[in-house]
């Protein structure tokens, strides 16, 4: 591999260089064949950069055309009626999304506060306990695979570890698979930002006669603390808009209900059920669904990076 | 002085706070980490359990078997294996280009008090939901894809022998193509920021060298920046992939979930892995459909498995690379 890469390294080079040292001589004696080469090279530069600036735009303009839809399509939906009335049946003349608001808040909120502590707990295994060992390094490759994963198919292992047993979908069920997503998300962000922190700090911790247990929570987590946060507000901003490990974990319901072991709407599920749907009044609400779904992930990816910017 | 004044004193006893402490929080650390190597193995172990029955029945012909009959309990993956991989396949075609620009803007171009902000921007593409795609996809852009693109498509290529069966069927913007195009953009951001963060790790002494010998910006990319940091470019195009193949709720919403293989038109509405599980698991009666379904789910696992462990190797390896050379 190595010396792969140097050896087509170097030819490179040498390519360029002759390529560079006839173009030298070129200049002592123009010579319009050169010159065409010389052409040729900028030309391909040109060409390259502008398309290069062209996949950039390609890039932002999509960005800009979603929010643009989502702003235009979604205001016109929102009303206060939205965040007070429940879930409509078809074609009804009013209706909000109270119980799929609050089902989402109370799933993502109680996935949250169980990922957070155990991926945390991880994050300080990798980064403090395990950076040689055969298990720190085999959690760090694993995790990395579970970041990425398909979330259907968390979905799917919650639904046999959970739904097939007890013959219901539930509240908990849907709780159990984001929080098995908010995991990975978290170990990352903290096993990356407690190896930022300078070794320094903890040698002079440990200098002190300090418990590890005691450098790690009030020496290297805290100084942390700020990327840590940062780990949580994406991944709930992960999980706020995840819907295919809410398909039949948490499935969906019409109606307003705080018990765990029912079946709860949540916003990402409820929008799925209305866009697919031909009515119109669901179209509309789904569109308000849209966006604030939009807004709020947005915001939560903005407000983290601020933070951890702030903080460096 | 103090210290000289009480030579010949025992030393202050040392005083042990909590000594389980020590112990306790190690013990959650080392829980936690086992928890995250457990829940893979659970999940492979869960699936496979649950595909057993289908596995049993099927064996591997289940993977080119084209058939899937709910009704008469006949089922065979190659319609949703072929969605999947042909849709990402498309979204790679679409992207790994598109990324390297990206890149290449971010990291030769661009002025630097634009850097953060656009680096920002292609990230947040990352950040909306995919069901903000999928909906986006289904009602906004689905339509125009089908006046602009695919009309003009078909004219092009329609009397065409072989490649015009690609472009046949009816424009309707829903099917392969539009799902590949928006997968596209979904892993854009992902494919471009590995990219940029490995052309930034080229050790600017190289990329000065070839600068001093007169190359161009493109000279130096091509031949200095992409040679160097191959493994990490490779290993960001599986990253994507990976999370092209899993994706789920952008694909359900544009593929159509039509079960067919007659034709092999990008245009017609088809169906992936994801979105087979996505509509028909939670309907689907306990039985040979349920299990041939978690089937799908664990070949959709293993692809996905495969290409990001490739992706994580290829990236560490540029990793230690790096501390060799420097």
């Amino acid at each position: 591999m190595n010396p792969n890469v140097a050896t087509s390294m170097t030819s490179a080079t040498n390519a360029t260089s002759a390529a560079s040292a006839t173009s030298a001589t070129s200049a002592a004696k123009p010579d319009p064949r050169q010159n065409a080469v010389h052409r040729a090279r900028k030309r391909n530069n040109t060409i390259a950069l502008a398309l290069s600036l062209g996949a950039m735009a390609f890039g932002v303009f999509w960005l800009l055309w979603i929010l643009f839809e989502t702003v235009r399509l979604g205001v016109g939906g929102l009303a206060l009626s939205v965040f007070t009335e429940m879930t409509p049946p078809p074609q009804a003349e009013t209706g909000g999304l109270a119980n799929a608001i609050f089902g989402s808040v109370v799933m993502v909120g109680l996935a949250t506060l169980i990922g957070t502590p155990i991926g945390v707990l991880s994050g300080v295994y990798l980064a403090e306990y395990g950076q040689k060992t055969w298990l720190g390094r085999v959690t760090q490759f694993i995790n990395d695979i579970l970041l990425s994963a398909p979330s259907i198919v968390i979905g799917l292992f919650i639904y046999a570890l959970v739904v097939a047993r007890w013959k219901s979908f539930s509240a908990i069920a849907g709780v159990l698979a984001l929080a098995l997503i908010v995991i990975p998300v978290v170990i990352r962000t903290t096993e990356n930002m407690l190896s930022l922190i300078p070794h320094a700090l903890r040698e002079a911790a440990y200098a002190l006669g300090t418990p590890k247990w005691k450098v790690i929570w009030s020496v290297t987590l805290k100084s942390a603390r700020a990327g840590v946060v940062t780990g949580v507000l994406l991944a709930v901003a992960r999980i706020a808009g995840e819907t295919a490990p809410l398909l039949f974990t948490a499935l969906s319901n019409q109606f307003w209900t705080t018990d765990l072991s029912q079946p709860m709407a949540s916003l990402p599920v409820t929008i799925f059920k209305f866009a697919m749907s031909p009515y119109e009044n669901w179209q509309k609400l789904a569109w308000a669904g849209v966006f604030i779904i939009t807004m709020g992930v947005l915001a939560l990816n903005i407000l983290a990076r601020v933070l951890f910017k702030n903080k460096n | 002085m103090t210290a000289l004044s009480t030579h010949g004193e025992p030393p202050p006893e040392r005083r042990v706070v909590a000594p389980w402490a020590d112990a306790v929080f190690s013990l959650l650390a080392h829980g936690a980490a086992w928890f995250t190597l457990l829940l893979l193995v659970a999940i492979i172990g869960s699936l496979l359990m649950g595909a057993m029955p289908a596995i049993r029945e099927y064996g591997l012909g289940f993977l080119t078997n084209a058939e899937w009959d709910p009704v008469k309990e006949k089922f065979g993956g190659l319609v949703m294996i072929y969605g999947t991989l042909m849709t990402s396949f498309i979204a790679l075609l679409i992207a790994v280009p598109v990324s390297f620009g990206i890149a290449l803007f971010l990291t030769e171009l661009s002025p630097a008090w634009l850097k953060r902000p656009l680096g920002t921007a292609i990230e947040l593409l990352a950040a909306v939901p995919s069901i903000v795609y999928g909906m986006w996809g289904l009602l906004v852009f689905g339509p125009i894809l089908a006046t602009y693109v695919q009309g003009p498509l078909q004219k092009m290529f329609g009397g065409v022998p072989y490649l015009g069966a690609f472009f046949s069927g009816p424009p309707v913007g829903i099917g392969i193509l539009s799902a590949g195009i928006i997968l596209a953009i979904m892993i854009i951001p992902f494919i471009a920021s590995v990219m940029r963060d490995v052309f930034e790790v080229t050790p600017p002494m190289l990329k000065e060298s070839a600068y001093a010998l007169g190359s161009t910006t493109w000279e130096v990319v091509w031949r200095i920046v992409l040679p160097y940091t191959k493994a990490g470019v490779v290993g960001g195009i599986m990253l994507g992939l990976g999370r092209a193949l899993g994706e789920t709720m952008a694909v359900t919403f544009v593929i159509g979930n039509m079960n067919q293989l007659d034709s092999l038109s990008i245009f017609e509405a088809a169906n992936s892995i994801t979105s087979a599980l996505a509509n028909e698991f939670a309907e689907a009666g306990e039985g040979l459909h349920q299990a041939s379904l978690i089937y799908l789910g664990l070949v959709l696992f293993f692809i996905t498995f495969v290409v990001l462990a490739l992706s994580k190797w290829l990236l560490s390896s540029l990793k230690k690379n790096e501390g060799k050379r420097t």
